[in-house]
């Protein structure tokens, strides 16, 4: 039975590329596991701002404590895990992600893959985007003897880097974070070696971007949300600059060249949309602890999002950036910088509008999540802005990343149909 | 009470209360090339401010004596009160006198805050103060001076006239003697609380927000020393350190309940962007290098910062120490980031030195004090009777 809905399972062939990212992942945990009997130096660091170049450069592992979250969220353990953080204290209105790993910790630190998680050598706290980063890693400190290398990354509140800002970054990563990492690893940092990683970056980079521009085609041979964070997660996470992050982004792409030419809609909960009937774009972190359901939410509806801001979280790429090994320092520095939760709303609100008319869409929803106050506030003016400025309608649910006592099923539904209900309506009556 | 002491609190008791910041307003009209530039609160540089020939204004939310109307439909029910309270005050015309708006970085809250005003009102001046989080002279430093020269230049801009060097020197020495007169008074109130109670001393040290700094400078000291010859006896009452109010300010009644409940507060982080820094800034050579170092060597601590050696907790420790206080109450905004999430941390560094402390929320508009008022009773009772703190 399936764990959601209590309907009988549906066996969905899996893509090749599903099945490579699964070993990706399975073989990254491994790697993870071993690492005390193999010796290999474990950093905890986040997503937006990761600097997995730099850190592959010195043979360490990293650990991305969001993505352990989300996975709990996933597996449906984040809600124990909330309830033993509370009980140490932290309160019920931070972060859940916080408290699902605050809690995970404390119950074993057991990994997605069942297999604990090492302690780390050092806490990488790049604080992009996200003020709750700085405090979860010294809630993190207090837990482990490591050493810690912060590296602030300025916010672009008026979407633009300025050159002592991009100087500021690369002062950090040359005073603080490459040397702490050679401490820990006893490694001399290697440029050559950097650069290396950062020329496979920009190879992934493009096929990424080719696969998530490829929902301007009407019908859409991807859901560029609920589809996307899987997109994503190779190049957000452990596997920019290998030659594997490389190779599944090349298969990643074939697929969906294929897909496109034979005409075929996004893979969904259930199978292969049969019809595109609403095009949107997306605002917001998905929920995770419904993952599934939360999908079936729009894909049964035949509602495919075609664009989305949570996939640019760790980086826009496809806004013209690419890491560039000509430059390995700087280029760090503006990807740091670039993310998208570090842009001013003014930006934010520029590119979600640009997506609203590039990618054809009928319309675009804000999912606000409780536990991200980096996302969540000023998406009310965001609505607005949107709206008048697009002339397109826009939609407003609430949930939360893990924290299951925040996703109404019922609720969201409702607005969900609701909204989309009002796009037909007005699709209607324009003809 | 003397009737000059009634007089001046009557006077920042009222300055307190009006949320249409007409003491800005009358300061403004006193010239026709006034200008002056709003701030959240914590730290932003005052004196560059001060320097340009403007006013300072701290804007720190619309307390319990505004009612949301607009605000309320800008912000998710899981978000604190202080952004409502402020774009209401904006929305309604209350912040028309401020003619820029500046952001620390004390949260995502705040900054989003700053693109929502770029958003809403794209013909004022708004800034963004991203501080630095690194305290290296050469690297955080070097960020810090860049940032502050720009916010020179913008304010050059923005009123007309560029500081030089000799005004910016003026400025720093006006608002050192300024925090020396705060610093002087907190000093006297640890020593005797029930000369200087907090509901007081809050509201004087208020005012600065809407006052000229030399002004204030002279109320500070004119409340001291008239407290000081009023005939007020010492009370029985419980010594706590107050942490978490960094931001969004509790209600007066909520000084005035932890008061009544037997609680004298000795020392607090209320208004932390009037006393952030905790030395005098150089008053000879180079002055944005001497405001760049201050805030690298002399910032007080507080959640929204970094600190590098980790110990978090230690100048709450200290400070409990330092004012002979009996307990800490742990009194943070409903869904504060910064304040929550280093409350367990501070609650750590507490429970190592055995000092007992009690926690609740409020909002800056909370009117409904018979919960807390009960709480901080039983704690200030269980501390007096059982604690050998």
């Amino acid at each position: 039975m399936s764990p959601e809905t209590g309907a009988p399972p549906r066996e969905i062939p899996k893509e090749r590329s599903m099945l490579l990212q699964k070993e990706m992942i399975a073989g990254h945990y491994q790697d993870l596991a071993s690492a005390p009997e193999t010796g290999r130096k474990v950093v905890y660091t986040f997503v937006p701002g990761n600097l997995t170049e730099l850190m592959r450069s010195f043979d360490v592992l990293p650990v991305l404590p969001e993505i352990n979250a989300l996975q709990s969220g996933m597996r449906k353990l984040s809600g124990d895990y909330i309830s033993e953080a509370e009980k140490q204290g932290h309160s019920e209105d931070v972060c859940t992600y916080v408290k699902c790993d605050i809690g995970m910790l404390k119950q074993g630190n057991v990994g997605p893959t069942g297999q604990p998680l090492p302690e780390p050598d050092l806490l990488l706290l790049s604080y992009t985007g996200c003020f709750t980063f700085m405090k979860w890693f010294e809630l993190l400190r207090q837990e482990y003897d490591c050493p810690v290398a912060m590296l602030h990354v300025p916010y672009q509140a008026d979407g633009t880097i300025h050159d002592h800002h991009r100087a500021y970054v690369v002062e950090q990563l040359e005073s603080e974070i490459i040397p702490k990492l050679e401490q820990v690893t006893g490694q001399q940092f290697d440029e050559d070696r950097l650069r290396a990683e950062l020329e496979l970056s920009a190879v992934a980079e493009d096929d990424l971007v080719w696969v998530l521009e490829s929902a301007k085609n009407v019908p859409s041979p991807i859901d560029a949300y609920f589809g996307g964070v899987y997109y994503i997660g190779p190049m957000f996470t452990a596997f920019r600059g290998t030659q594997e992050g490389v190779d599944y982004y090349r298969t990643l792409r074939a697929e969906i060249e294929e897909r496109l030419a034979a005409g075929r809609g996004p893979i969904t909960p259930d199978g292969e949309l049969e019809e595109e009937r609403y095009r949107l774009v997306l605002e917001g972190p998905p929920n995770w602890t419904s993952f599934r359901d939360f999908w079936r939410m729009f894909s049964e509806e035949g509602a495919v999002v075609v664009a989305s801001s949570y996939t640019k979280v760790g980086g826009l790429y496809d806004r013209g950036f690419r890491h560039d090994p000509s430059r390995p320092l700087e280029t760090l520095a503006d990807y740091c910088m670039g993310c998208y939760t570090n842009l001013g709303l003014p930006s934010r609100v520029d590119l979600i509008a640009d997506y609203i008319r590039e990618y054809r869409a009928d319309g675009f929803m804000i999912n606000s999540v409780k536990s991200c106050n980096s996302f969540s506030v000023g998406q009310l003016l965001m609505l607005r802005q949107l709206e008048e400025r697009t002339g397109v309608p826009g939609g407003f649910i609430e949930s939360d990343l893990v924290d299951p006592r925040y996703f109404s099923a019922a609720n969201i539904k409702n607005r969900i149909e609701s909204y989309l209900q009002m796009l037909e309506q007005k699709r209607g009556t324009a003809a | 009470m003397s009737t000059e002491l009634a007089q001046l609190l009557e006077r920042v008791r009222a300055l307190f209360e009006d949320v249409d910041f007409t003491a800005v307003r009358e300061w403004k009209a006193e010239g026709a090339d006034r200008k002056a530039v709003g701030h959240m609160p914590i730290y932003v540089p005052r004196e560059l401010i001060h320097a340009s020939g403007m006013l300072p204004v701290g804007v720190l939310g619309g307390g319990d004596r505004l009612e949301i109307i607009r605000g309320d439909a800008y912000f998710q029910s899981y978000i604190c009160h202080i952004p409502r309270s402020t774009i209401e005050m904006a929305l309604t015309g209350r912040l028309d006198a401020l003619d820029g708006m500046l952001f620390p970085s004390i949260c995502d809250v705040i900054r989003n805050l700053s693109g929502m005003w770029r958003l809403l009102f794209p013909d004022r001046y708004v800034r963004y103060v991203d501080v630095p989080q690194n305290f290296s002279p050469d690297v955080g430093g070097a960020f810090w001076r860049q940032e502050l020269e720009q916010l020179l230049d913008d304010f050059a801009g923005l009123s007309g006239r560029a500081a030089d060097q000799e005004a910016l020197r003026r400025s720093i020495a006006v608002y050192n003697e300024n925090r020396r007169e705060i610093g002087a008074l907190y000093e006297a109130r640890s020593h005797e609380p029930w000369v200087y109670p907090a509901s007081e001393l809050y509201l004087v040290v208020r005012a600065g927000n809407v006052l000229p700094p030399e002004e204030h400078t002279e109320l500070v000291r004119s409340y001291r020393q008239l407290a000081a010859a009023e005939d007020r006896h010492e009370q029985d009452l419980s010594r706590v350190v107050v942490v978490g109010t960094f931001c969004e300010q509790p209600p007066l009644g909520l000084l005035l309940t932890l008061e009544r409940a037997g609680c004298s507060i000795v020392d607090d982080d209320l208004l932390l962007g009037q006393r952030w820094l905790t030395d005098d800034v150089s008053e000879v050579g180079d002055p944005i290098e001497a405001l760049a170092t201050a805030y690298l060597e002399c910032s007080c601590q507080t959640a929204s910062v970094y600190q590098p050696e980790g110990r978090r907790g230690a100048w709450l420790v200290e400070s409990v120490r330092r004012n002979q206080a009996e307990g800490v109450i742990f009194c943070a905004p409903s869904f504060c980031d910064p304040a929550l999430l280093e409350q367990p941390m501070l609650v750590d560094a507490l429970a190592a030195a055995g000092i007992p402390h009690t926690q609740f929320k409020y909002a800056e508009n909370t009117g409904q004090f018979a919960a807390i008022r009960e709480q901080a009773g039983t704690f200030s009772d269980s501390i007096r009777l059982w604690s050998d703190a």
